[in-house]
């Protein structure tokens, strides 16, 4: 295959960024219901409680992993959004 | 029809089915046979990769965990799961556009390194010998309990079927098995904790269950667990009492390590496009997230089932007589699993934490009479005894027997994979042997399937001293060293071959210089420099949390050598450029 397309497509282009902002904002929601709310703010949201336990306990034990899932099909609809928008698609 | 029997036709019907596929997926290529002809559906493939991740550990092992540790068990739950996010946006999608059939090959073509191309074939065998040794591990143990066999020949009949379809279908072989093996493995762990939360909470989904009220004692189920364990001098379930940076590197460890492990890797080699390496990533967490959604109720119900048979009345009243063992109780004793000793010589069952740091419960066990804990449960034995635990029908205990075989030898299937598809591939094909033809290679691969299976069975019958320790071994490496040059090779076009190879030495020593320095020189007992405990930990980081700070010194060494030595070449940055689009999958092939 030729590189024809590295001029609109290569390195650093805006589809390359795009993908990058879309990276950054769905991790940084991965870190925030792990290790934020499942752990570190765990002590300060210890006043809201969920069925026996409080909210801390319900998302390091089921929440984090709910959201994981919604994640990753958000990452896949998003991107192949992208890849129709810029022409990336796969013939 | 009475257990035994019944076991036997479940565990026989399952191998018959995986035989059966064997027959029908024969590979012709190496295409087949490394990558399934990358013809795998997405929902077909995550189902697969779902049964190739879902271990004997996460069947047996997990459930029991959480039970024992409650709260600070979450860094399983949470890593073994996030590890997809990262999977999916960060590797997967890449790795499948490269077009390759090999994670170290995506390494020595990235690097234009033959030398990082055997370092990460290294670091793949290593970590995926070691796993193998578990999964041998839970095939004995299901065999000898279930099926009356002695191990030994349990995991010879194991290894049998597995050769049978891995060596004739490869890559396609292993993806129908698992696609059967997760089938059989996710109804033979949710229908006992069905029945389970049914029985404890009225709750149709141990999801909600767990949240939901005890039925027995009208308050939460938590609430009720919280106090009994506290009762016997235990940690409440709810509470954290692991440090909060250990938990937290904990966590980011198996998470990093999950994503780079390179037999999971691999499954994505074989959808057909790009697009489906990022739905399949999603639907492997559906299939994975059923059973790991289901393990924190089924450990919180086999706690409070399991203190509950054992102090009927609470631990305020007696504890249960020793001849009025349940019979599961019984069954497990010949396993040496459970063990009963009669500290106090008053036949009752005292089962409570003796190193309680509590001065006031310690002096109350001493004036009850109790003379120190009486019973020792394996945590593994959780999950299995379960079913007879909650008492439920012997065709459910049958099913869990299958489906604990299921997860051992999936896995174990795709370990191997992973290890063969190396040594044919990238060590022969790839630099030995360059001019090995079509035809050679897919023979090269089907022998080094059946050296790589015979090894394991080896390994599984003569265990090394060490299997215990292996997971923290599997997942470090894969964290330090995997996972941060693939990372990098794709999101960094500055990355050139000096720095991923010093990356990954660096992460990689400094990794297993941390586990060996707890945990003794190659796991050699008494060669350990300092004793394994939290006061001796660097920061309070356990061993098994250590990956995380590897692979921060990888990317950390990666960039300073990188910046300091030749920038990289133009093809490699093409080729970089290539793999972040997913047009032109097709072709890719053939660069």
């Amino acid at each position: 295959m030729g590189y024809a397309m590295s001029e609109k497509l290569g390195v650093d282009n805006a589809y390359w960024k795009a993908n990058i902002r879309l990276i950054t904002w769905c991790l940084v929601v991965w870190a925030f219901v792990s290790f934020g709310l499942g752990i570190l703010f765990r002590p300060m949201l210890s006043g809201i409680s969920v069925g026996g336990t409080d909210l801390g306990f319900w998302f390091a034990q089921q929440g984090s992993i709910y959201v994981f899932l919604a994640l990753i099909f958000f990452y896949a609809i998003r991107m192949n959004a992208l890849d129709k928008k810029f022409g990336a698609e796969e013939d | 029809m009475d257990l035994q029997t019944l076991t036997y036709i479940v565990v026989g019907a399952s191998f018959a089915l995986y035989i059966g596929i064997a027959f029908w997926a024969r590979a012709g290529t190496t295409g087949e046979f490394y990558a399934a002809g990358r013809g795998v559906h997405p929902v077909a493939n995550g189902m697969a990769t779902a049964a190739d991740w879902m271990s004997a550990a996460s069947f047996i092992s997990m459930a029991g965990l959480i039970a024992f540790r409650g709260y600070d068990a979450s860094v399983f739950l949470m890593g073994w799961t996030g590890g997809y996010v990262l999977l999916a946006l960060l590797l997967a999608p890449y790795l499948r556009k490269f077009g390759k059939f090999t994670v170290p090959e995506f390494i020595g073509d990235r690097f234009y390194s033959s030398t990082a191309r055997i370092v990460a074939v290294i670091c793949l065998i290593v970590a995926s010998i070691t796993y193998v040794i578990g999964q041998m591990k839970g095939v004995g143990v299901a065999f000898s309990r279930f099926l009356e066999v002695d191990a030994s020949t349990g995991l010879l009949i194991g290894t049998g079927i597995v050769f049978l379809y891995a060596v004739q279908g490869g890559m396609k072989g292993i993806t129908y098995t698992q696609i059967a093996q997760y089938c059989v493995l996710i109804f033979a762990y949710t229908v006992p904790a069905i029945f389970i939360s049914l029985e404890l909470t009225g709750n149709i989904l141990p999801q909600l269950g767990l949240f939901g009220d005890h039925v027995a004692s009208g308050t939460p189920l938590l609430a009720k667990l919280d106090a009994t364990v506290q009762e016997l001098g235990f940690t409440q379930y709810t509470a954290q009492s692991g440090g909060t940076l250990n938990i937290v590197l904990y966590t980011l460890s198996l998470m990093i390590g999950t994503a780079g492990l390179p037999h999971v890797i691999m499954r994505f080699f074989t959808v057909p496009k790009v697009k489906d390496a990022r739905w399949s990533a999603g639907w492997a967490l559906v299939f994975i997230a059923l059973l790991y959604t289901t393990a924190p109720g089924v450990g919180a119900m086999a706690r409070l089932n399991l203190t509950d048979t054992i102090w009927p009345s609470g631990p305020q009243a007696e504890a249960l007589a020793y001849d009025e063992r349940p019979d599961w109780f019984k069954n497990w004793e010949v396993t040496g699993l459970l063990t009963f000793e009669d500290k106090n010589g008053d036949g009752r069952i005292q089962y409570y934490n003796d190193k309680s740091k509590s001065e006031e419960f310690n002096a109350a066990a001493t004036a009850a009479g109790w003379a120190g804990n009486e019973l020792k449960v394996d945590r593994d034995i959780m999950v299995l005894a379960n079913p007879e635990i909650a008492k439920l029908p012997n065709w459910v205990i049958a099913l869990v027997a299958a489906g604990g075989l299921a997860a051992a030898l999936s896995t174990a299937a795709g370990l191997l994979m992973a290890i063969s598809s190396s040594v044919s591939h990238d060590l022969l094909k790839g630099t030995l042997m360059p001019d090995l033809t079509e035809k050679q290679e897919l023979l090269a691969a089907r022998i080094s399937m059946a050296v790589a299976i015979s090894i394991a069975a080896w390994l599984g019958l003569n265990p090394p001293g060490f299997a215990a320790q292996v997971v923290a071994l599997a997942f470090g490496l894969a964290a330090s060293s995997i996972f941060p040059a693939l990372m990098m090779g794709i999101f960094s076009t500055k990355i050139n071959d000096k720095g991923a190879i010093a990356g990954m030495l660096a992460g990689l020593l400094a990794t297993l210089l941390y586990i060996f320095t707890f945990k003794g020189w190659f796991f050699v007992p008494g060669t350990n420099m300092l004793d394994n405990t939290t006061a001796n930990h660097f920061l309070g980081i356990a061993p098994e949390a250590f990956g995380a700070v590897g692979a921060a010194i990888n990317f950390g060494v990666a960039y300073m050598v990188s910046g300091a030595t030749s920038a990289v070449p133009e093809n490699i940055r093409h080729l970089v450029e290539d793999i972040r689009v997913p047009k032109g999958a097709g072709a890719a092939v053939d660069h």
